[in-house]
């Protein structure tokens, strides 16, 4: 069938997967396959005094242990790919070399025949810790007398980052109201449901060393294995097999790929790692975790005039691969959000603390700048007794389609918040609600409504751009679109999916342009064998971007196929057309030649235009001059239970514009997802450390995921406001849901309890808190002794 | 994540089960749904060396009720519970408890036997058990005896049921006529678990006033536990709506100094949620009663 853009195609990729038939890493099996299991830190800070792996190699089946003196010349540190001016750059040992400095630091491994006897076998390695005080909140951290986790960073203060746009003074000067708030962005574990896992394979003949791994990066992973260890990229292959999703966590290289890589070279045997749900929960990235200092001026009208704040970023024990990124360019340049705010600050000190290392996880910065915006414009309405609505209305940006620019100094590409924000609200009855939440009131019952206008950054792509700002590496998407003899065509993207469909978007996206059925279409990723080089899958970033790719690669294929078909038909390429999959001589429609004729021609090479090179293939590069800003406007409708203060979400309207789409159902499928996690946030994620960094929600007993039974029915809408960055008009859909979801659920349960004088509560709002809330104004049950 | 090792037997009558365990004693241990029992022993806090699986032991299943009663046998599943209609009408609270349990994986392996002999300060089971009357019938190689609910729960995580015994029924008396049950519970939102669960057994006479009262609490303490005031405040009035708030506010009070204080609840508001789900129980009970 051939499809077109716009049709919501059945995943490709679900008929394997459903059926057990995808190859994950763990699927993986080779002839005389070790195992590895990795001792880890127990404690938070401390030094290490002595290891002691004779236990350990002495049970039968070990093959070998492995600490990080033994590995010393081959575990370089771990890199840090974006890096804002004055980073501190301590080192970051992929084993632990005399200090651990979170619980779930790496220390040692064990490699044996079977994986119950590695695990039998890190459990006798004894590890003799002298402990060190500890310190796990970002504030706390950056006090005098706090313990110092690196020499080379005073107050632990990784690094400083500040932008500063319009006049603060001249906006303080005009405003009549004032509100601050503490907001906390709390900590958060990405639960991927395949934690991370890795199989690397080394040839000692070709010196050639394989690595699968559930990845979002593949190229990425390889220059990166390269520079830590010196085996030369060239003689590396990494592998992403089926990966079983990663919201982020999967974006990095990670000690456990070098390590199992290096002793898969030391040992000349094939050896699997593959991380258990509670290590993936200490050693995979968690996200957000900000404390933030807000302020919101205006005009008793509704004016806003300016939004500043002070964010303390916990970046964990050591930076990961983008740390640098996501409290910074990702948040602060953000802060505009929808509306025509005159002044904006924002300073951010990122602080390592003895935690797991913080990251980006889905939305990485927006959904933290999104949350920050529209929970401050709520208080700001709240503070001057007008109806959010009314607002956000008052303060919105007009429609834009050549670009127009925040003080933060970016461009945002295309907009109409308006036209989502009356979609939403078309969609949601605002009068009868209000209407129905008073006479609830008299009832006894609590709902409230909370809105979140939201504009994001996706389409990570302006390469020189990306790199003043600080990317180490080029964001650009590459493609190459291969047409076989016979007319199947086989799509090679350097994105690397994990979840998002490509083998059907991009399937599909290949098959409108080619006129040629879509199930000749195949779609390959994730092996840099396959493809030259790919940038990765994350920040929404490869329809935008990795789609652009392709397009660019079918007009070239379809160029040269044209000359072809012309000079075989015997007329000027001007004279061609290309209808429905075949070459159509214009006004003579019986002149035509399909598509696959015309791929035969191309290889058979018997008569081409002349000096045309045979074969009939393209690759591109796609760099787009800006990054695409998806926005829209998502409403979230409560009920609180009195007796207990259970939230409970009973209605979720989501409308997005995305600009162009191209598989709805996939782009529903996005958004219900991705709002699921925003949910969680707002009402029932977090993770917890204790005083002496012990996580205390070290399981999924204890770190509650949003399940289906705690959601309504989502009801979604879309406008389409296409970009001008890239050959497609498609802004990216990966993220969305995520960033708006946990302002529309906060502002809701606020809104519920706005009569009890409530302005804010801290994410997750959880049944205790409201319960507290309620409890002080004497609207719950009675207490009796 | 990988337990210890340990040898696997799965015996097809309850003769060779309790032989087994007669045999390896304190190195093995029975295994039912494995839903309590296998993430311990993955966290490697227990470490039997011997495990005997008592799911292919048809005998065990069976769900019967006569004029005497409803008899549950030890490996009835969550899932076979909660869609029995032999329990929905003789002990509602039963079923509704059954049916609130984690999620449908859960439900579909965990089952009655293991619940009660695993003893979870959380579980829903056992507050069910107590406020029902219910009793346990424990078997080994030798005999049989029977075990009442009162005397079953000892401590955390902790029973009455003897290494070598192996549950292989549980009965619940009749109720008669007039009497309802029911149970309601606060989620834990990560693991589904009670944060509190109050189950409730009332028995109303001819002049509607309530003749007798069964109430126990989960989740709240390190065991369930029978909310003894809040019955005695109900036995012999009328369960208007000042009675049962009136009663579930001692809901928590046998369990003072007792209550389980943690990250998803603190002592106080677990004892707020226990009286407030207290107060749901009891007012469905009544209803369901006919009150
Ligand atoms: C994700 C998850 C969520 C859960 N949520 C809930 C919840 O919401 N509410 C709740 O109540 N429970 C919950 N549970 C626990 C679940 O109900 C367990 O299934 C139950 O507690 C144990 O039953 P089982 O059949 O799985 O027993 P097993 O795990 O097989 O055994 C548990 C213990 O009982 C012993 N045992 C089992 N059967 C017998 C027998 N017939 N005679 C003697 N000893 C026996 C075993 O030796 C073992 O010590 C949850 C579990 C999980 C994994």
């Amino acid at each position: 069938m051939v499809v077109q853009i716009g049709d919501s195609v059945r995943r490709i990729e679900d008929p394997r997967l459903i059926t057990g038939n995808g190859t994950y890493v763990d699927d993986v099996v080779l002839p005389g396959l070790l195992h590895l299991s990795i001792v880890r830190s127990p404690y938070a800070h401390a030094k290490i005094t002595r290891i002691d792996v004779s236990a350990a190699v002495n049970i039968p089946g070990v093959v070998a242990a492995f600490t990080a003196a033994d590995l010393a010349d081959q575990l370089g540190s771990l890199p840090v790919g974006w890096i804002v001016e004055g980073t501190k750059l301590p080192d970051h040992p992929p084993l632990a070399i005399d200090t651990v400095r979170y619980v779930g630091d790496a220390v040692a491994v064990v490699v044996a025949d079977d994986k119950a006897i590695a695990v039998d076998a890190a459990e006798s390695v004894t590890v003799d810790y002298e402990q060190l005080p500890v310190v796990v909140g970002s504030e706390e951290a950056q006090k005098p007398d706090a313990p110092q986790l690196h020499a080379e960073a005073p107050e632990n203060i990784a690094f400083e980052w500040e932008v500063n746009g319009g006049d603060w003074e001249a906006a303080a000067r005009e405003a009549e109201v004032v509100v601050k708030q503490k907001i906390i962005n709390q900590r958060l574990i990405p639960n991927a449901m395949e934690t991370r896992g890795v199989v690397a394979d080394y040839n000692p003949g070709s010196k050639q060393l394989t690595l699968w791994s559930s990845t979002q990066i593949p190229h990425l992973l390889r220059m990166l294995f390269s520079a830590v260890t010196g085996h030369p990229e060239s003689r590396v292959r990494v592998i992403a097999p089926e990966v079983g999703g990663a919201f982020g966590s999967k974006l990095y290289i990670y000690a456990e790929e070098v390590i199992t890589g290096i002793v898969a070279k030391q040992l000349g045997r094939p050896v699997k790692w593959i991380e258990g749900r509670q290590e993936n929960y200490q050693a995979t990235t968690h996200g957000r975790d900000h404390v933030t200092y807000a302020e919101i001026i205006g005009k008793r009208d509704g004016t806003i005039l300016g939004l500043r704040c002070t964010v303390h970023a916990n970046v964990g024990a050591y930076l990961s691969t983008f740390a640098p990124l996501i409290p910074t360019i990702y948040f602060g340049l953000m802060l505009a959000g929808q509306y025509k705010i005159r002044a904006i600050g924002c300073k951010t000190f990122g602080v390592f603390t003895n935690t797991t290392p913080v990251d980006a996880y889905r939305g990485a910065g927006r959904p933290e700048a999104t949350y920050l915006v529209e929970r401050m414009v709520d208080l700001f309405a709240q503070e001057i007794k007008r109806d959010p609505v009314a607002v956000r209305r008052k303060n919105m940006i007009g429609a834009f389609r050549r670009g127009h620019e925040v003080p933060t100094g970016v461009m945002y590409d295309t907009g109409n918040y308006k036209g989502t924000l009356n979609k939403a609200l078309e969609m949601f009855d605002y009068r009868g609600f209000r209407k129905e939440q008073r006479a609830a009131r008299r009832e006894g019952r609590l709902l409230g409504v909370g809105f979140s206008c939201y504009v994001e950054i996706s389409g990570a792509a302006p390469s020189a751009v990306a790199a003043s700002l600080g990317a180490g590496a080029g964001l650009w998407e590459s493609n190459t679109v291969r047409v076989h003899p016979t007319g199947s065509v086989t799509v090679y993207t350097g994105t690397s999916p994990h979840g998002q469909g490509h083998e059907t978007s991009f399937a599909q996206i290949a098959s409108a342009e080619l006129g040629i059925d879509i199930d000749n279409i195949e779609v390959l990723h994730g092996d840099t064998d396959r493809q030259q080089f790919g940038t990765g899958t994350f920040g929404s970033r490869s329809i935008a971007v990795g789609g652009g790719a392709l397009s660019l690669s079918l007009k070239k294929v379809l160029a040269k196929a044209k000359e072809i078909a012309a000079h075989q038909m015997g007329v000027s390429d001007s004279q061609v057309d290309f209808v429905n999959g075949n070459f159509v001589v214009e006004d003579i429609p019986e002149r035509s030649m399909g598509f696959a004729e015309i791929a035969w021609e191309a290889y058979h090479a018997k008569d081409l235009p002349h000096g045309m090179e045979p074969g009939l293939e393209a690759t591109s590069f796609f760099d787009p001059a800006n990054f695409t800003w998806p926005f829209g406007c998502h409403i979230a409708v409560v009920e609180i239970n009195q007796d207990t203060g259970d939230v409970k979400l009973i209605r979720y309207i989501g409308v997005d514009d995305v600009g162009n789409i191209i598989n709805p159902m996939i782009l529903a499928g996005m958004v219900h997802g991705g709002a699921a996690q925003g949910i969680g946030q707002a009402l029932w994620e977090t993770a917890v450390y204790s005083d002496d960094g012990q996580l205390i929600t070290g399981s999924m007993l204890d770190y509650a995921v949003p399940n289906a039974k705690n959601l309504p029915s989502f009801e979604l809408g879309h406008t389409v406001t296409p970009t001008r960055e890239n050959p497609l008009g498609a802004k990216g859909a990966g993220e969305t849901g995520t960033i708006a979801a946990s302002p529309a659920v906060v502002n809701a349960c606020v809104d519920a309890l706005k009569h009890i004088g409530v302005t804010h509560i801290d994410m997750p709002v959880t049944s205790e808190k409201v319960w507290r809330l309620l409890d002080a104004a004497g609207k719950a049950r009675p207490r009796r002794k | 994540m990988v337990s210890n090792n340990f040898e696997y037997f799965a015996p097809e009558t309850f003769d060779e089960a309790a032989r087994l365990l007669a045999k390896y004693r304190d190195d093995g241990k029975i295994v039912a749904g494995g839903y309590s029992l296998i993430p311990l022993m993955k966290l490697r806090l227990a470490s039997p060396s011997v495990l005997i699986d008592i799911g292919g032991i048809d005998e065990l299943r069976s769900i019967t009720s006569n004029g005497g009663g409803l008899s549950v046998g030890s490996m009835a599943t969550y899932y076979e519970i909660s869609r029995s209609a032999a329990v929905q009408s003789a002990a509602p609270a039963l079923a509704e408890a059954a049916g609130q349990v984690a999620d449908v994986q859960v439900r579909n392996r965990g089952t009655i036997g293991g619940s009660l002999a695993h003893s979870d300060p959380a579980g829903d089971l056992p507050a069910v058990f107590l406020a029902l009357g219910g009793t346990i019938v424990a078997k080994t190689r030798r005999g049989s005896r029977e075990i009442a609910a009162d005397r079953f729960f000892v401590d955390l995580l902790t029973t009455a049921l003897r290494p070598t015994e192996i549950i292989t029924e549980i009965r619940f008396p009749s109720a008669g006529a007039r009497s309802g049950s029911a149970y309601a519970k606060f989620a834990n939102k990560a693991s589904h678990y009670a944060v509190a669960g109050v189950a409730a057994l009332v028995t109303l006479g001819a002049d509607g006033t309530v003749t007798d009262a069964r109430v126990a609490v989960t989740g709240v303490g390190s065991k369930a536990t029978r909310a003894k005031r809040t019955e005695r405040i109900l036995k012999g009035k009328e369960p208007t709506a000042s009675v049962i708030r009136r009663a579930s506010d001692r809901a928590a009070v046998e369990l003072a100094g007792d209550v389980t204080d943690d990250i998803h609840a603190s002592a106080e508001y677990r004892e707020h949620l226990a009286k407030v789900m207290a107060e749901n129980a009891i007012t469905s009970a009544v209803e369901r009663a006919g009150g």
